[in-house]
């Protein structure tokens, strides 16, 4: 008979556990099984009768066990004093569930406790160190009353443990215990178990922890700490818990992901998942390896699977996700830069743009007709029509789902006063957005237009009021995106720098320096232009101050070749 | 939320239920099997109209899911459906000739079949061209999503609709009684999908896919809603208001998170539109049976008439589950 005895705390899936039970026992492991006092007495007759044929398999007297409660730990003490009584030569328990099963053969498990003869191996660590608790419950949980149910009656729970910290209740921790908590899962040596359980001051520590919260996950983490000459702190069970404090499960589909862990057991298995107990029960000795457990891969994709439902993916609004305002750890999902009085100005500066930074440069994705797609197309990524009916239906879903749908690849557009605004406020408070803005560029294409000068007089007035009112939101304190802005004036002065810096901050791969400019729109007589406007009693500001006479002195600025030297 | 709104909400789920109380007595039973139906067994719950030609997969593909019954209202159909539905022996069938619409599609029926034995059962509520993918659904059965759910102390599952479509006219391919419907409609729309709040039963309302890029390119308003809730751990107290859009009590329409984060969601592969659907809308339109007067099936009508071909250059072709997860139009939250 081996060295390591085996418990078994059951209360569903009676026939897994019996399976897990024979092979245990198969392997030479003594096993007494505790079965929860709610399974029904019939059940737990014939679950009796169908394991009555194993020699070395007990039955130990029944607990009701709720989850956070005592009857857990007192199951496993019951389970504990059978164990140490009726079977001498056992030197390691070994605590387990009905849910649990061994990845390795029993007999590697064996030969390994069997070298650490003096090693109990049981997480356990002081509250203040660790970050496992769910609910904010850590030290508490060690000096409140908990006499309500928290699965049952969660409100009369809450206003308890809020009363009693109202009122500064506290319970006294017994002399000598430093609480600790880890895994309900550990194996500890007879001396360890022994010691805990023949100790002269149990009863008082039973009545502490029997009214201490999730005392099954503190009493043997805590007094092991007394008695044990050589504590490893960590379990030989692999149980992985969710953001809840739930374990994860697992299925057929882990099979290879649980054959390569090297842990000993896993918890918790799913009752159906008639491939993995088919694989690991066979117990074939084929894998004989004396390797330390390596639950790496397993760990990452439960954290990543954690992450996901606590963080989330940044920049995505779906059915199941759809966060509060300043709670999307990203509105988009990736940088965009909004150019606004560019193309007015410049003659091909959609091409150039594109050609400089090698991004996706749409035109007026918010135009009043239809969203202006990259190259002239009437349907994006993600099967998004140009309609503008739908885009103003959900601006804000337009907008996200363009940059989503094109993850990877940087998205420019156009913006100005002419288009719909609905959707500034949203890109004025995202970090994401690089906007850029030349402000009264807008009047270049009026000057260029043959309309009628009252025409003109009146669609520069609204213009003009709807840009000042674009550049109020970009100046409002919520902003967080990369805003500039220039007066046009100001910009046709040098326009090389400020474009120099708009390409380096969009940043590609290869960065280049600009050795063309985009192509300026020809400007003369733009300055009598402005002036004509306030003849008519209609004020251009946005623009800055253009001389009359700027018109005609200014050819030199289009062939102005550029300053910056290819290196 | 005040104590009023929650209290006339209370109210008008009770209306629902004493309606659909009433609205019994329109369901005549033809096989009922229920006696077959054993604790915690998935029922799944459906209404049809003359779809013998789609039954076959139908029931094939959610048995193999893992449903363990069938309990279907046929309503007044005329083609072989009816017979064929009562000849399987995990289907329990109702027959009614009463006014889809006047059940209000036929809520006020399943609301009392669903009343009346799915009680403390996880149910699951699809049309018969509505097919349920959900996170690992290749490698796990349905028993293991509802057991997981339980775990988690989740009651509902959001599955969005998602349109699937062939490339080129509908009308190309004929489809054949227990053939795949994916394989002559396996295209989607990846990612034109609006979401709002519906502030009054906190549930979404997601539009778009190619029935708004098509249908109602100029009044996207009009587009029908594709957010649904089909997978319930059923109560009697429960009750569908619209479709499976919303239910009440009101939380049972919490299915996505506000906090960030990624709540597990499947998707309900939508195969309306194969070389049946021109028949089925003419039909439709004629007995205006559906819901806003029929609206969808008018501008449907208008705009087959002119260019049926749903696909587009930016069209996906579906793979598998993990897919739309990865496009993000479902999530396999913290189930792993």
């Amino acid at each position: 008979m081996a060295g390591v005895g085996i418990l078994m705390l059951v209360h569903t899936a009676l026939g897994r556990a019996e399976q897990v039970a024979r092979h245990w026992h198969a392997a030479g492991c003594p096993v007494v099984i505790h079965i929860d006092r709610k399974v029904p007495e019939a059940t737990c007759a014939q679950f009796r009768q169908a394991l009555a044929d194993l020699p070395n398999l007990r039955f130990c007297t029944r607990h009701r066990c709720e989850w956070g409660t005592w009857g857990i730990v007192a199951a496993s003490q019951s389970a504990a004093e059978v164990m140490l009584a009726q079977f001498p030569q056992v030197r390691h328990v070994y605590l387990a569930s009905g849910s649990c099963l061994p990845l390795r053969p029993v007999q590697e498990l064996i030969d390994y406790l069997a070298q650490r003869p003096r090693t109990d191996f049981i997480e356990s660590a002081t509250t203040a160190d660790v970050p496992w608790t769910v609910g904010g419950l850590d030290h508490e949980r060690f000096t409140l009353h908990f006499p309500f149910s928290w699965k049952k009656h969660r409100t009369l729970f809450d206003l308890y443990v809020g009363l009693q910290r109202r009122l500064g209740l506290r319970r006294r921790i017994p002399k000598g215990l430093v609480p600790h908590m880890g895994s309900q899962w550990w194996c500890l040596t007879r001396q360890t178990l022994s010691a805990i359980l023949q100790d002269p001051d149990r009863r008082q520590y039973d009545a502490y922890f029997r009214k201490v919260w999730i005392p099954d996950e503190s009493y043997f983490q805590t007094l092991a700490r007394i008695y044990s000459t050589h504590i490893e702190s960590r379990s030989l069970t692999l149980s992985k818990f969710d953001f809840q404090g739930k374990p994860h499960i697992f299925y057929d589909d882990h099979l290879q992901l649980l054959r390569r862990s090297d842990c000993f057991v896993a918890r918790k298995i799913w009752p159906h998942a008639s491939r993995l107990y088919e694989a690991f029960l066979s117990d074939n000795t084929s894998a004989m390896k004396h390797t330390e457990p390596n639950p790496g891969k397993i760990d990452r994709i439960f954290a990543k699977a954690v992450e996901r439902r606590t963080r989330g993916r940044a920049g995505l609004y779906m059915q199941s996700r759809l966060p509060n305002s300043g709670w999307e750890n990203g509105v988009t999902s990736g940088r965009y830069s909004v150019f606004s009085g560019f193309t007015e100005l410049f003659e091909d500066f959609e091409d150039w743009i594109a050609k400089a930074t090698g991004a996706r440069v749409h035109g007026h994705l918010f135009a009043p007709d239809r969203a202006e797609f990259a190259q002239a197309q009437t349907i994006a990524p993600g099967a998004m029509p140009h309609s503008a009916a739908i885009r103003d239906y959900n601006p804000r879903a337009f907008l996200t789902n363009l940059i989503w749908n094109a993850r990877g690849d940087r998205q420019c557009f156009q913006f100005g006063p002419a288009d719909t605004q609905d959707i500034t406020w949203f890109i004025s408070s995202d970090p994401n957005a690089q906007i850029s803005v030349i402000s009264g560029a807008w009047a270049v294409p009026l000057f260029h237009s043959n309309r009628n000068f009252q025409e003109i007089r009146k669609e520069a007035a609204l213009l003009q009021r709807i840009e000042s009112q674009f550049l109020d939101v970009l100046r409002a304190p919520h902003c967080k995106a990369r805003i500039r802005i220039w007066k046009m004036a100001e910009f046709i002065e040098a326009p090389m720098e400020p474009l120099q810096t708009i390409v380096d901050e969009i940043g590609i791969a290869t960065p280049r320096h600009l050795t063309e400019a985009p192509k300026l729109r020809e400007l003369a007589g733009f300055g009598q232009f402005l002036q004509n406007l306030k003849n008519q009693g209609m004020h251009p500001y946005l623009m800055g101050d253009f001389p009359i006479e700027q018109g005609t002195a200014q050819p030199h600025i289009p062939p102005r070749k550029p300053y910056l030297v290819r290196s | 939320m005040g104590i009023w709104q929650s209290y006339r909400l209370r109210l008008q789920r009770k209306r629902w239920l004493i309606r659909a109380f009433r609205k019994r007595r329109e369901l005549r039973a033809v096989a009922d099997r229920s006696a077959q139906i054993r604790p915690g067994d998935i029922l799944l719950f459906c209404t049809q109209r003359n779809e013998g030609v789609r039954l076959p997969y139908f029931l094939q593909y959610y048995r193999n899911l893992g449903v363990n019954h069938f309990l279907i209202v046929d309503n007044d159909s005329d083609d072989q459906s009816l017979a064929y539905l009562a000849g399987q022996s995990d289907v329990s069938l109702w027959h009614t000739t009463a006014s889809y619409k006047r059940a209000r599609f036929g809520v006020d029926w399943l609301n009392w079949l669903q009343r009346k034995y799915g009680h403390g059962h996880w149910t699951l509520v699809v049309d018969p061209d509505e097919f349920l993918i959900y996170p690992f659904c290749d490698t796990r059965p349905l028993r293991a999503l509802t057991d997981w759910l339980d775990a988690s102390s989740i009651k509902s599952f959001s599955a969005m609709l998602i349109d699937m479509y062939p490339k080129g006219p509908l009308n190309d391919a004929p489809y054949q009684p227990g053939q795949n419907p994916l394989d002559i409609a396996p295209w989607f729309d990846p990612g034109n999908y609006s979401i709002k709040k519906n502030a009054r039963f906190g549930n979404l309302w997601i539009q778009g896919g190619p029935r708004m890029r098509v249908f109602f390119p100029d009044a996207p308003e009009k587009a029908p809603a594709l957010n649904k809730i089909p997978l319930v751990k059923w109560d009697r107290r429960y009750c569908y208001v619209s479709s499976t859009h919303m239910l009440l009590p009101r939380g049972l329409n919490l299915v996505y998170d506000e906090w960030g984060g990624e709540k597990a969601s499947g998707a309900l592969l939508h195969t309306k539109f194969l070389d049946t659907f021109a028949a089925k809308a003419q039909e439709e339109l004629q007995r205006k049976q559906h819901y806003a007067a029929s609206v969808e099936y008018k501008a449907y009508a208008e705009t087959l008439a002119q260019h049926p071909d749903l696909w587009c250059k930016w069209s996906e072709k579906y793979i598998n589950w993990r897919q739309l997860e990865i496009l993000g139009l479902m999530s396999k939250g913290n189930w792993a």
